[in-house]
């Protein structure tokens, strides 16, 4: 009997999801030996030609990772759809657009300008922009086109699965594997996220939680917080209150406050929801001052929370309620 | 001037206080813009910042939010509670390039009808200045079906 196959695919993504899954440690020789490998850029050399022979839903499971950022990855993410049983949307980027998915604050021009001019590290090839298309002895070449918005694997094909993280964790991921590999059943399909929890990541989180008052915002290099003591107590904005659980909260226990990557709870919009939270816990403007005291004082407290958006949207603004900046020169 | 821009404002009116001075508004029959989209909250503090942002994105021009003078609130600070996330909110709008006159939070008694009306006048006439936001539409590159429901809705 012919093994069931596997592929995994990056679109706009880092790497670090393939890194995440070889994490898994020796968990992926049973992998291996349990699927076939039919299509993964990363680790064999398989051409999108290949995938395009396959007959429909050919591949058994697909880890598609990364947010589609251009015409390349939008057409892999139509291919792959087509021809997979099973369509995961591994890890933050193809979840909810993460990092890239930043790029929907500002404009594809800015970026551009940023990159490959403005950068202090950019030398000789200062100002020389990707050509969309570009002669060479051979002939024509093109590259593929760079959206101006950037979008969630789900944004633009239906998908069966997601599990989330910057990267998922690995036990999360040999969970899901190990139930794949036994036949054990999944939840129903339908964009469901496994290889996570279901409550706010506090909930897992050891730092003791006493009463919050908050009086200013630091950002986490600007301070070394108390060990042991709630990180946003102490005025740095960890995000865990409105980010879902699954990852062991490994970053607060460090000192390091949660970024959020393991993207909101069910039906939530993480960025309003942590601005809810951290607004609810600021100290100022008591009754004891008047209208335009009070204003005042909560605006001073606000003022020192640097790049609200980005903070609270570090890894979920592609599929948030807004989803993008309205920018002067977009009218798509 | 019937093809004048009429902007749509979704207003989240505190229970105790800012609906009541619609109501007043209302029996003392003051005129004032029929933009408003009054939707009654117990508490300003109830006004989860989801809420706006789902407004903005659904066709809304505008989010009014109006509640009781500071040291008046029904729950003893729940309006300043609001005052806190607007004002965080309005930081971070900035950053979705959402004008400031688009989401204003304003204080009205439940005896100040007239100065809630004032209040959704002065906000009608900024968002006509600016124009309309249609964010799915003209920031998602989306068709305008919310838009078109919500004037179906109020105009019917």
């Amino acid at each position: 009997m012919a093994k069931p196959t596997f592929a995994m695919y990056w679109a706009a993504s880092c790497g670090g999801c393939e890194i995440s899954l070889l994490n898994v440690g020796e968990l992926i020789l049973d992998v291996d030996a349990a699927f076939d490998v039919v299509f993964w850029p990363c680790v064999a050399d398989f051409k999108y030609q290949d995938v395009e022979g396959y007959p429909d839903g050919f591949i058994d499971l697909c880890l598609f990772n990364g947010a589609i950022r251009n015409s390349e990855n939008e057409e892999l993410a139509h291919l792959l759809r087509r021809k997979s049983k099973t369509l995961v949307a591994f890890g933050s980027c193809a979840y909810e657009g993460c990092a890239p998915g930043l790029a929907n604050l500002t404009t594809n021009a800015a970026t551009m300008r940023t990159v490959y001019t403005d950068s202090l590290t950019t030398d000789e090839t200062r100002g020389n922009l990707p050509q969309p298309v570009s002669q060479v002895p051979e002939g024509e070449i093109s590259i593929p086109v760079l959206y101006e918005t950037v979008r969630s694997l789900d944004q633009v094909v239906p998908v069966d699965y997601i599990i989330p993280g910057c990267p998922p964790e690995a036990r999360q991921i040999a969970a899901v594997l190990r139930a794949v590999l036994n036949g054990m059943p999944l939840p129903a399909p339908g964009g469901t996220i496994i290889g996570a929890g279901n409550v706010a990541l506090c909930e897992e989180c050891p730092l003791a939680k006493n009463v919050k008052q908050i009086t200013r915002f630091y950002r986490p290099y600007e301070i070394v917080p108390d060990p042991g003591i709630c990180l946003l107590e102490q005025g740095l904005v960890c995000m865990g209150p409105a980010t879902r659980s699954g990852c062991g909260a490994l970053c607060p226990q460090v000192g390091m406050r949660c970024e959020g990557c393991y993207g909101p709870l069910d039906g939530q919009d993480q960025g309003a929801r942590m601005l809810a939270a951290v607004a609810s816990v600021v100290a100022a403007g008591g009754s004891h001052l008047d209208e335009h005291a009070q204003a005042r004082e909560i605006a001073a407290v606000m003022d020192t929370l640097v790049d609200p958006a980005g903070t609270f949207y570090r890894f979920s603004l592609a599929h948030s309620l807004l989803r993008r900046a309205r920018v002067a020169d977009s009218s798509a | 001037m019937e093809n004048e821009f009429q902007p749509i404002i979704v207003g989240f009116l505190c229970n105790w206080c800012s609906y009541r001075a619609a109501d007043l508004a209302g029996t003392a029959r003051v005129h004032y813009a029929p933009t408003m989209r009054p939707i009654r909250v117990m508490c300003t503090a109830r006004v989860e910042p989801e809420f706006v942002l789902k407004a903005l994105r659904e066709g809304a021009d505008g989010v009014l939010i109006a509640g009781c003078h500071p040291g008046e609130c029904h729950y003893v600070e729940g309006n300043i509670k609001a005052l806190r996330r607007f004002t965080l909110l309005k930081a971070m709008l900035r950053q979705f390039g959402v004008e400031e006159e688009r989401v204003q939070l304003v204080w009205a008694a439940a005896s100040e009808g007239k100065q809630l009306a004032e209040a959704v006048d002065r906000m009608t006439e900024q968002l006509r200045a600016l124009g309309p936001l249609r964010w799915r539409q003209r920031v998602l590159g989306e068709q305008p079906v919310a838009r078109h429901a919500l004037e179906v809705e109020v105009g019917g």
